[in-house]
């Protein structure tokens, strides 16, 4: 690349990224502001909005159960999506596509629209199982396939399932040994991240919950927003502080690859709950 | 600025320098290519051999040094006015364009008008021999078949000097041979002075007019294809190209004694002492071992490889393995546990004083 | 599990088993249909069955016509407008960002920052995102104060924030980021040899983007500015933070229709807006697939 040519393009990624870097980190930045406010233009910084959190009822018993919520979402996940995409790649190849399709399918239906459709099961299932929080979970796993199934695929595919198993059934192993001591632990990554991805989408999920007339995080956090604001950005910004460390978790046990060479069919999510998903394949060898 | 078809141009290479990162990549490289010659770079991966093609393409600019284009001086110019043809090793073809498309797109940038662009790519493909695929995209086409495309490309704009960068090292082996024949038919009928970079030495030493050997940025030789094999002028070409035996020995009065043979020397005045003597496995031939006395040239045969009008041996003499070559039928004489003598040709042979190889295979 | 070890065996009586034998590999896939079929086949059933049938159970359009008033109108207008406002912002923004990020250092920490960020802010929409622009152009946000002081009075024809404009920045906020990561990979599949080959047949950069990187990236960039199109279409939890009355965008007019008593009193009109809305967006994301697969092919 000739001189100029290489300056020209330094200049304009340095354009690049300071401005879209300021327009990122403003919001970010207000947050941090408006939440260490005091009580007057001149009175110093304080973080009583942040020990607020801890002092608002709403709070105090909404981020417990979306935690709950999460957990339940995550374990759920992993019991009935690991084993039936195992069982397909093993049993049953003629039927992968239907159950990618039906993975991927919540993308394209919004949540918003789908409550519609899913609140007279709900109000089923209050009368006559439960009416606790939750029975979220049964709709949350839902939301969650389509990032999950993506993260559990590429972990699948990067270890020959065929082979391994057989491997273990020709040394004596019985299916529950070939799952916990052969598969499970050469997925660790790929469950991980299944597992990271389930929990952000559930702690950030709002339609459902709101609807459903339940209140889980993000619904307390709405709600206490209405009184107080200082209270809600401040959790707001723990969240994103969550979420970047949930994150940066991530990055660090995914296997650094190359680059991205599949292109993830990322489609929408609410509010496009979607996130770098770690299944990157290394380039295209050079053939 | 176009030659004709037919009339090569001399390129001129005149000592090319480049270095980024505090790491050299050319130390100095000049040669003259003659109008219409192949010449091809070959040497291990960071010799300098794709930099050096680099900046005869104008991909990227030296330190210092010249390249001149049929005495024109163009070590200014940038790529896309220096009319270079360049075949890439992987990649070469644009994916949303079909083969003719693609071979036609060097004559639009020309502004050669279309229907003279639907001619003369037709002209191109037929040389490479793929006119029926002119409606194939890429994807449509096997590796060998892109390459061919990318050849009829970087042709078809009658380039002064056309650049191969490894352009068979990603395709299956007999793919790779029959295109190599394939690139010198049509480089020979078209005569465009070519520069042809390769690891391969097979493929260097099959096709070219001339061999440059390339090592850490330096021209080691710049030969005929049988000099270069035959007459290596440094230890390090007589390694990487073909087989060597090192045979550790002693070097007194202008020869050098190895294993109770005295060789001559292809350079006579090297200074006394240790040295290793670089033997081609053709120059030693075997014998029965009769009277069992061990010494230093008898051992064991490990290994005959079976390679169709040769056969190449290995012997263990207790203390190494030496490789030689010999006709098949004399070869089958010795199978594997055989108890035979080694005699060397007296060649004249090259020393290394190194230790160790300096080049892995 | 029954003809187990032997895979020759197991192969042979697979193939063969087909009508004969029960279809017991079928059963380890039940509790996933079953679950799927449930959850998520059902209530999309419900809310299609709904559309078209009253409250009694007869079939009916009235739902359908019902969507023909006015008010509802202009929520799909202004739905729309919000969506393609911020799909081409963040589409623009967000490949010029992909480029930046694509021509550097593949391996380099830079990268992996950026892209997490993107990460985690493609996924910051809702109510954390509302609450934070609160605190940015709110009421008493820091750049409101801010202007404020310096004379200039962005409250001077309504709350921006509670504006079409206001939330196509909101919008725009977790679109970029959203491009960043679909748009990317498409980027990384340019190759330095085409550039490379342009430039050796006589090309100069017009040359390169108007005939070889800006066709081969045309299909990722429509193909990804749909996208970005469904998914503020889609967006319910942003602006139901931000505007708690009133139903300017349509899922807010499903939210009203869901919560209200006029609501209750014609279920098959939000069961009506729903489909309305899983249409549009399996339109765009059918496009979208379609437009993947030639960028897949070419750039892979």
């Amino acid at each position: 690349m000739s001189r100029s040519r290489r300056i020209k393009l330094q200049v304009f990624r340095a354009t690049i990224f300071i401005l879209l870097g300021a327009f990122f980190l403003l919001p970010i930045g207000a947050m941090f502001e408006f939440s260490t406010r005091g009580n007057s233009v001149t009175a110093p910084r304080t973080m009583e909005a942040w020990a607020a959190i801890f002092q608002t009822a709403d709070l105090v018993k909404a981020i417990p159960v979306s935690l709950e919520l999460a957990l339940i979402t995550s374990v759920g996940m992993l019991v009935l999506l690991l084993p039936t995409m195992v069982w397909v790649r093993l049993r049953l190849p003629r039927i992968h596509r239907i159950v990618e399709f039906l993975c991927l399918l919540p993308l394209t239906i919004p949540a918003i629209a789908l409550v519609v459709g899913v609140a007279p099961l709900y109000h089923w299932i209050e009368i006559n199982l439960s009416d606790s929080i939750l029975i979220l979970s049964f709709v949350y796993l839902i939301i969650v396939l389509p990032y999950s199934y993506r993260a559990l695929d590429a972990g699948l595919a990067a270890i020959d399932i065929k082979t391994l198993s057989e491997a273990a059934r020709s040394l004596g192993a019985g299916w529950g040994t070939v799952m916990m001591r052969v598969i499970v632990p050469n997925m660790s990554t790929a469950l991980l991240n299944a597992c990271m991805l389930s929990v952000a989408v559930v702690l950030g999920e709002f339609t459902f919950a709101q609807l459903l007339y339940f209140e889980n995080l993000q619904v307390a956090i709405a709600y206490v927003g209405l009184v107080s604001a200082g209270t809600s950005i401040a959790v707001s910004v723990a969240s994103l502080i969550f979420a970047f460390t949930l994150l940066m978790i991530l990055s660090f046990f995914g296997r650094p690859r190359e680059r991205v060479a599949r292109e993830e069919e990322l489609l929408p999510g609410t509010e496009s709950r979607i996130l770098p998903l770690r299944n990157s394949f290394i380039g295209v060898p050079d053939k | 600025m176009m030659a004709t078809a037919g009339a090569g141009v001399e390129v001129r290479l005149e000592d090319l320098r480049r270095s980024y990162a505090g790491v050299t990549a050319l130390d100095g490289l000049s040669l003259t290519m003659a109008p219409g010659e192949l010449v091809a770079l070959l040497g291990p991966s960071g010799c300098g051999k794709t930099t050096a093609m680099r900046l005869v393409a104008g991909l990227e600019e030296a330190n210092s040094g010249r390249v001149m284009f049929g005495g024109k001086d163009v070590t200014g110019l940038p790529a896309n006015k220096r009319d270079v043809g360049m075949v890439f090793q992987a990649y070469s073809l644009f994916p949303h364009m079909t083969a003719q498309q693609n071979v036609a797109f060097g004559l639009s940038l020309h502004k050669v008008g279309a229907a003279e662009q639907k001619k003369r790519s037709g002209e191109m493909l037929e040389l490479v021999g793929l006119s029926k695929y002119a409606n194939r995209y890429a994807h449509q086409l096997s590796g060998g078949q892109q390459q061919r495309v990318a050849l009829a490309r970087a042709l078809a704009i009658q380039p002064t000097v056309l650049l191969l960068d490894e352009p068979l090292s990603a395709l299956d082996a007999k793919v790779r041979s029959r295109l190599r024949d394939e690139i010198r038919r049509v480089q020979l009928e078209v005569g465009t002075t070519t520069l042809f970079v390769t690891h391969d030495q097979e493929e260097a030493l099959a096709i070219a007019d001339r061999v440059g050997v390339m090592n850490a940025g330096r021209l080691e030789q710049l030969d005929s294809p049988v000099a270069i094999y035959s007459r290596p002028a440094t230890p390090f070409v007589a390694e990487f190209v073909g087989l060597t035996n090192r045979l550790e020995g002693t070097v007194r009065d202008g020869q050098v004694e190895v294993r109770g043979v005295r060789l001559p020397l292809v350079k006579s005045d090297m200074a006394d002492g240790a040295a290793v003597a670089l033997v081609r496995p053709e120059a030693v031939s075997l014998g029965p071992d009769e009277d069992s006395v061990p010494g230093p040239l008898t051992g064991t045969v490990i290994t005959v490889a079976f390679l169709g009008a040769t056969s190449r041996v290995s012997v263990d003499l207790g203390d190494m393995t030496v490789l030689a070559q010999l006709p098949t039928a004399q070869a089958s004489a010795y199978p594997a546990g055989t108890r035979v003598r080694l005699a060397i040709r007296p060649d004249p042979v090259l020393i290394a004083r190194e230790e160790k190889a300096p080049v892995e295979a | 599990m029954t003809s187990a070890g032997n895979p020759a065996v197991e192969t042979a009586a697979r193939s063969e088993g087909g009508g004969r034998r029960l279809p017991l590999p079928w059963l380890g896939v039940m509790p996933f249909l079953l679950y799927v079929g449930l959850f998520l086949l059902l209530p999309t059933v419900i809310i299609a069955f709904g559309s078209f049938t009253t409250k009694q159970g007869d079939p009916t359009l009235n739902n359908i016509a019902g969507i023909n008033q006015d008010f509802l109108i202009k929520a799909f207008v202004t739905s729309t407008t919000i969506s393609v406002a911020s799909a081409l912002l963040g589409a623009i923004f967000g490949a010029m960002l992909a480029y930046a990020v694509a021509t550097g250092n593949p391996r380099g920490v830079f990268r992996r920052i950026v892209t997490s960020m993107s990460g985690v802010l493609a996924q910051f929409g809702g109510v954390t995102l509302a609450f934070a622009f609160i605190a940015t152009i709110g009421n008493v946000g820091f750049v409101t104060i801010f202007l404020q002081s310096h004379g200039i009075d962005i409250y001077a024809n309504g709350a921006p924030l509670y504006q079409i404009s206001g939330l196509i920045v909101v919008y725009t906020y977790f679109q970029i980021p959203l491009m960043l990561l679909v748009f990317l990979p498409a980027v990384d599949g340019i190759r330095p040899q085409w550039r490379e080959a342009t430039e050796s047949l006589g090309g100069g950069t017009w040359h390169y983007w108007r005939y070889v990187a800006g066709p081969l990236l045309a299909p990722a960039f429509l193909g990804c500015t749909l996208l970005l199109f469904a998914n503020a279409f889609s967006a319910y939890a942003t602006v139901a933070a931000l505007i708690t009355q009133g139903g300017i965008v349509v899922p807010l007019q499903i939210s009203n229709l869901f919560t209200s008593e006029t609501g209750r009193s014609q279920p098959g009109l939000a069961k009506a807006l729903a489909l309305s809305m899983i249409l549009i967006v399996t339109i765009v994301v059918v496009l979208y697939t379609l437009l993947q697969r030639r960028t897949s092919r070419w750039l892979r």
